[in-house]
């Protein structure tokens, strides 16, 4: 007998072969999000030549509070997404969780933390609806999500009133969208995320060391969390800046971004190191295959749509908060620009493929475009026509790539 | 002469008024490839949804290794250590080898993926096996080639401590230098002393990797044979039909 060849983990080599390695990955259609950051610089440096706001750190300022909210819609939408299913309903859900906590806070007078975990619960609700009709029946979540996008418009309605606009009062929910975190807020949120990373990176190279893997060069991990702690450091220095203009200063991070990563970095965390994460991405990959393992598929997508609605009520209370008022019609459009962030960041709408922060790289190019268009003063009608090109764009770099990696496109 | 594993006496099968399945007496051996062919229609799927307890026998006894045992559900079986490796191979294109031998029965550290145990596990699975073909374990299966997903297949039995392992038609879609491959896996696994029942049409095959083979005809066990013993001619007429029951052992 030979002695046996040792199989390769992909950790071995130094830093060239790990970068070939990548590159090859690229090549044969594993592109991630690459092509989103792409956009995201291309579209930056044009909007910087075209118009003198746009670097500017109120408008940049703008553009993160702005995203955030469609940030938090499309990583919701990632976990029906990866399902291969779709949650047209997403944006009315989030407007009708406002208007269940505007009822009871505004109307009944509940304390507003209590009213705004009913709120949750009612979105938690909305998903098990949808995922009982999915998993159970057999229903499209199409056709059902569609169904629910009329019903809760109607639900709004009803609990509102035609044409009901209410002012949002509590001063700690408008804080979130509209107020800014004192300066040293937000180095000290900068300073948990650089030795946070940093410590999962070294407790996952012991971990591997002690089973007797071998780890990738420790170089790459330093460059990983310098990459972090520069980026990082340059948003913060910049939020730092008084961006005031008159007598007030207005300057920190806003409120609304440590939320943004708290969700971004809990439903990483759950996708990609739970045993729930790992059956998401089985089932959206080869349900039959999910269900011959012995997972119960079923259950998977009903606690999907769950999360999906609950984290939509989150998007809604962000949207909220920012214009200040809870209205019956909030959250009708939307929706199809979460699909089309999640999308554009590198989602696959065919299932199985896709993470929150390519959710959020999507979000910004939405964002961006919608921002800088505004800026140079184009019609509305450039911005939906752009960023339909944009989606369609994505959809297709998927379909490519989807062929490329040697997946068949008809799903069986 | 390996020990009996798995033993069938007498098994029926039948849906409504149609016997699948007519008495079928059948035993497969420990660390030997016992190869199961038949005609179209003969009763061969309906003998491995039985084993794996899909859709139980509906008479007769089974025993393994000397007890009577009642298989009555894919989990049951799975506990008894009995895989089935599908034809229609039960792998999730877009997660990687070792997610895929895991999948179901994640290994666990602090409530979160073990992935560096995995990763071992499933690295020394395949080492084992003495598998060459495959580059990285932490490959994407939608970048293997058929002959690597039936290996990724068949490994994950390992990894799941088979004591029996069935293989549907495993060769059925390959080309000739990937069958080769498989077919020594195939052998491989009955080395490593686990006992391998393989399905297939090809008798070509049949030829190559088995030791037994047993003919399956309109529900009826009709041959038990050596491989060192018969040949083609004399197979294909016990399949056809042409020839029966003489020569049962």
């Amino acid at each position: 007998m030979s002695a046996p060849t040792p199989i390769s983990t992909g950790h071995e080599g130094t830093v060239r072969d790990q970068f070939r390695s990548y590159i090859q990955r690229v090549r044969g259609g594993d592109m991630g999000s690459l092509p989103a950051i792409l956009a995201l610089i291309v579209l930056a440096a044009l909007f910087a030549s075209l118009s003198p706001y746009f670097l500017t750190t109120g408008n940049i300022a703008n553009l993160f509070v702005q995203a955030s909210e469609l940030t938090v819609l499309a990583c919701a939408l990632v976990f029906v997404l990866l399902l291969a299913e779709i949650d047209l309903s997403a944006g009315v859900t989030a407007g009708s969780g406002m208007a269940v906590f505007q009822v009871l806070f505004g109307v009944l007078g509940w304390n507003w933390l209590v009213a705004l975990l009913l709120a949750l619960v009612a979105g938690a609700l909305i998903g098990s609806f949808i995922g009982f009709f999915v998993s159970r029946i057999g229903v499209p979540s199409f056709v059902v999500t569609l169904g629910l996008f009329l019903g809760l418009q109607g639900f709004m309605l009803l609990l509102l009133g035609d044409g009901g606009i209410y002012r949002l009062e509590q001063p700690e929910l408008k804080a979130i969208m509209n107020s800014n975190m004192p300066v040293w807020a937000g180095w000290a949120m900068l300073a948990v995320a650089v030795i946070g990373s940093f410590a999962f990176g070294v407790s996952d190279r012991r971990r591997r060391t002690k089973v007797g893997l071998p780890t990738r060069p420790f170089i790459m991990l330093i460059f990983k969390v310098a990459a972090i702690a520069i980026l990082g450091g340059l948003v913060v220095l910049l939020l730092s800046v008084n961006r005031g203009q008159a007598m007030l200063a207005i300057e920190g991070v806003p409120i609304v971004i440590p939320i943004v990563l708290v969700i971004l970095v809990v439903g990483t965390f759950v996708l990609d190191r739970t045993v729930f994460g790992r059956y998401i991405y089985a089932v959206g990959g080869n349900p039959e295959a999910a269900r011959r393992a012995g997972i119960k598929v079923a259950q998977i997508r009903l606690y999907a749509f769950i999360i999906c609605s609950t984290l939509a009520v989150v998007s809604g209370l962000l949207h909220a908060s920012r214009i200040g008022s809870i209205e019956s019609t909030a959250g009708r459009s939307i929706v199809l620009e979460g699909v089309a962030a999640a999308v554009v960041g590198g989602v696959s709408l065919f299932g199985g493929r896709g993470r929150l922060a390519y959710a959020a790289i999507g979000a910004l190019v939405i964002s961006i475009i919608d921002n800088g268009l505004g800026l140079i003063g184009l019609p509305a009608g450039a911005n939906f026509l752009i960023t339909g090109g944009v989606l369609v764009a994505a959809a297709t770099i998927d379909a490519l790539s989807r062929r490329r990696s040697g997946v068949s496109i008809i799903r069986t | 002469m390996g020990t009996p594993l798995i033993e069938l006496t007498n098994v029926t099968k039948n849906f409504g008024p149609v016997d699948v399945l007519k008495g079928v007496n059948f035993t497969v051996e420990e660390g030997k490839v016992t190869a199961l062919v038949g005609d179209n229609g003969a009763g061969k799927s309906t003998l491995i949804k039985g084993l794996s307890g899909v859709q139980p026998f509906d008479g007769g006894t089974v025993t393994f290794r000397g007890e009577e045992v009642h298989v009555r559900s894919p989990r049951q079986a799975s506990a008894m250590g009995i895989e089935v490796v599908y034809q229609d191979l039960a792998l999730c294109e877009n997660l990687d080898i070792v997610q895929n031998m895991f999948l179901g029965r994640e290994e666990k550290f602090g409530g979160t993926l073990d992935e560096a145990a995995m990763e071992f596990a499933a690295q020394k699975a395949l080492q084992s096996l003495s598998v060459r073909t495959v580059k990285s374990v932490r490959q994407k299966v939608s970048s293997l080639s058929g002959g690597q997903r039936q290996t990724v297949a068949i490994a994950r039995s390992v990894l799941r401590n088979a004591k029996m392992v069935i293989l549907d038609e495993p060769t059925a879609a390959l080309g000739v230098a990937q069958t080769e491959q498989v077919l020594n896996l195939v052998r491989r696994l009955a080395d490593n002393g686990i006992a391998v029942l393989i399905i297939s049409h090809n008798l070509a095959d049949v030829f190559e990797v088995a030791d037994n083979v047993n003919v399956l005809y309109l529900g009826q066990m009709v041959a038990h044979l050596k491989v060192k013993n018969t040949n083609r001619d004399e197979v294909v007429a016990y399949i056809t039909g042409s020839k029966s029951m003489t020569g049962v052992a």
